[in-house]
């Protein structure tokens, strides 16, 4: 039953502030990020009893990262569903607190794909090592990340008649958040970005097409980064330094190719419902979306998936920059400049309820006008295929 | 030159459907009871769970679920670039991936739902893998 409890809030973050961070490890940034993340809170390690974590690269999941931070919590999760890892986590510190197994929860992401030239988007499969009994299956045939979302593209181009120019959009105010995001605006800088300042839909269409439809504007930067958040209990929440931002309800879903499906929907359209039920709140009430901006195609999807819009409908709705900070109507997209142009070290997930966290909290670089309510939605694997979905809704205190 | 992009690896539940491909006769697994098609090849039917499952001819037919041209090449596939990669809704209901073969790399020549046939690529002596064509009039 939808009760808006308020049984469990985010009281620390902390995003790193380096895109390229040469002769840094992973395990650095998200230690780092832990230290600041608690220090923001104003809670200690010694008040940290609950920790989650990807075993991403070298975080070696709840094991590893108790071992290594020095602690010995109760609760040890290590959820890994690509992306959308850490609101599936946030998802599952919730739960964790309202049982009373969870006081004080920590989630950290840190990642050097930048400097190691990991290529997220375009590497293939090898056909070697042990038969996974689908990757087998598709490997042959040249498959890369950006491709199988480019997939989806083109099946929701044809069922809904949606355009380049239409997803561009996405781009459009996504930039327009990075240029007034310092960090973001480094970030540009350090890749060599061809040019960081704001772009117009004829830019992303004059760019060159990557995975036809997507072109390069339309594709997220690979960066080095990371982060971390502070989950606490209600009692918890009460000392902590700044106001708590409460986390009202939460969903998880999967979604794969079966007979029968339909390409163009995500797993958010199981999520998403779960979560708005159990906050007890609706989509048009939201100020902020953050979603995980992959690629243009992965926001439209998921925007109509979460009810902003109905499914085919993003092609109207995506008109007249509403996507904006400063827009008149709601939600306002991806205010931190997004993966797109800002941060995006292979998972985004943890960075969509870290910029929720700056907007309910009033420390955005694009802050929206007395913001109350946001919605991160993380997806992780492939949306054409396999992928998970993760959604977290958030209001200030 | 030899071929060097990946290949599958066959696993008990896949071996009969790449022994079909070398067959050039594309096998999948049915279910005996509720009579559904599944791929890729499980244990079980992922509808009703029956492990009642023998493999059946297929058409090779379908159509263009949808599909990708892809420019940023795979590495090994740099060659072939752009090529493109498909999602082949089958006849008999399963999806499958594939690369296109003897069609443009150019949307307006793709319509999603274009009708589809198979065509047994012989890579390796060991290996045939299902591309598809669009089906002539
Ligand atoms: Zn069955």
């Amino acid at each position: 039953m939808a009760n808006q409890a308020r049984d469990a809030a985010i009281v620390g973050i902390h995003e790193y502030p380096l895109r390229v961070a040469p002769g840094r490890s992973a395990m650095q940034i998200k230690a780092e990020s832990i230290s600041k993340a608690l220090e923001d809170s104003g809670l200690k390690y010694s008040d940290v009893d609950a920790i989650y974590d990807t075993n991403e690269g070298e975080g070696g999941g709840g094991l590893g990262m108790s071992h290594y931070l020095g602690l010995k919590p109760t609760v040890i999760d290590t959820t890994a569903v690509g992306g959308s890892s850490y609101e599936f986590q946030t998802a599952h510190a919730l739960r964790d607190i309202r049982a009373g197994k969870a006081n004080v929860a920590i989630l950290s992401y840190g990642s050097v794909a930048a400097s190691n030239r990991t290529p997220i988007g375009t590497g293939g499969g090898t056909g070697a090592g042990a038969p996974n009994w689908q990757g087998n299956m598709e490997d042959s045939f040249g498959q890369t990340l950006i491709a199988n979302y480019a997939m989806v593209a083109h099946r929701h181009m044809h069922q809904y008649g949606t355009t380049s120019a239409d997803l561009a959009e996405i781009s459009v105010s996504t930039r327009l958040h990075a240029t007034r995001n310092p960090d973001a605006v480094r970030a540009m800088q350090d890749l060599q970005f061809m040019g960081t300042g704001e772009i117009s839909v004829q830019d992303v269409l004059d760019s060159r097409v990557i995975a036809d439809p997507l072109h390069l504007l339309e594709c997220c930067m690979v960066s080095d980064g990371g982060g971390a958040l502070v989950i606490a209990s209600a009692a918890a929440a009460r000392g902590a330094k700044k106001k708590p931002v409460w986390i009202l309800g939460t969903g998880e879903a999967t979604k794969y190719r079966e007979n029968g499906g339909d390409i163009t929907v995500s797993a958010g359209a199981q999520s998403a419902p779960i979560a708005f039920g159990e906050a007890g709140v609706k989509p048009e009430e939201l100020d902020l979306a953050m979603i995980y901006d992959s690629f243009t195609i992965t926001v439209a999807t998921i925007l109509e998936d979460l009810g902003f819009c109905k499914k085919g409908e993003y092609k109207d709705f995506a008109k007249g920059n509403r996507f904006r900070f400063d827009s008149a109507l709601k939600p306002a997209l991806n205010t931190d400049g997004g993966g797109l142009s800002s941060n995006h070290p292979g998972m985004r997930g943890l960075f969509l309820l870290l910029e929720s966290v700056r907007q309910l909290r009033g420390e955005s670089s694009s802050q929206i006008a007395n913001a109350q309510l946001a919605i991160a939605h993380g997806n992780g694997g492939f949306l054409g295929g396999n992928h998970t979905g993760g959604s977290v809704i958030l209001a200030r205190d | 030159m030899p071929y060097n992009k990946p290949l599958p690896q066959p696993t008990p539940e896949t071996q009969p459907f790449w022994d079909s491909m070398k067959r050039h006769q594309m096998q999948l697994p049915r279910c005996q009871d509720c009579r559904e098609f599944h791929f890729y090849p499980r244990a079980f039917c992922p509808k009703c769970y029956s492990a009642n499952l023998a493999w059946e001819d297929v058409s090779g037919r379908g159509r263009l679920e949808t599909y990708v041209i892809n420019h940023r090449a795979a590495p090994r596939f740099e060659e072939d670039a752009p090529y493109v990669i498909a999602v082949v809704t089958l006849e008999e209901g399963p999806r499958m991936m594939s690369n296109l073969v003897e069609a443009e790399p150019d949307p307006a020549r793709l319509p999603p739902d274009l009708p589809l046939e198979v065509v047994y690529d012989d890579v390796t002596d060991e290996v045939t893998l299902p591309k598809f064509r669009p089906v002539r009039a």
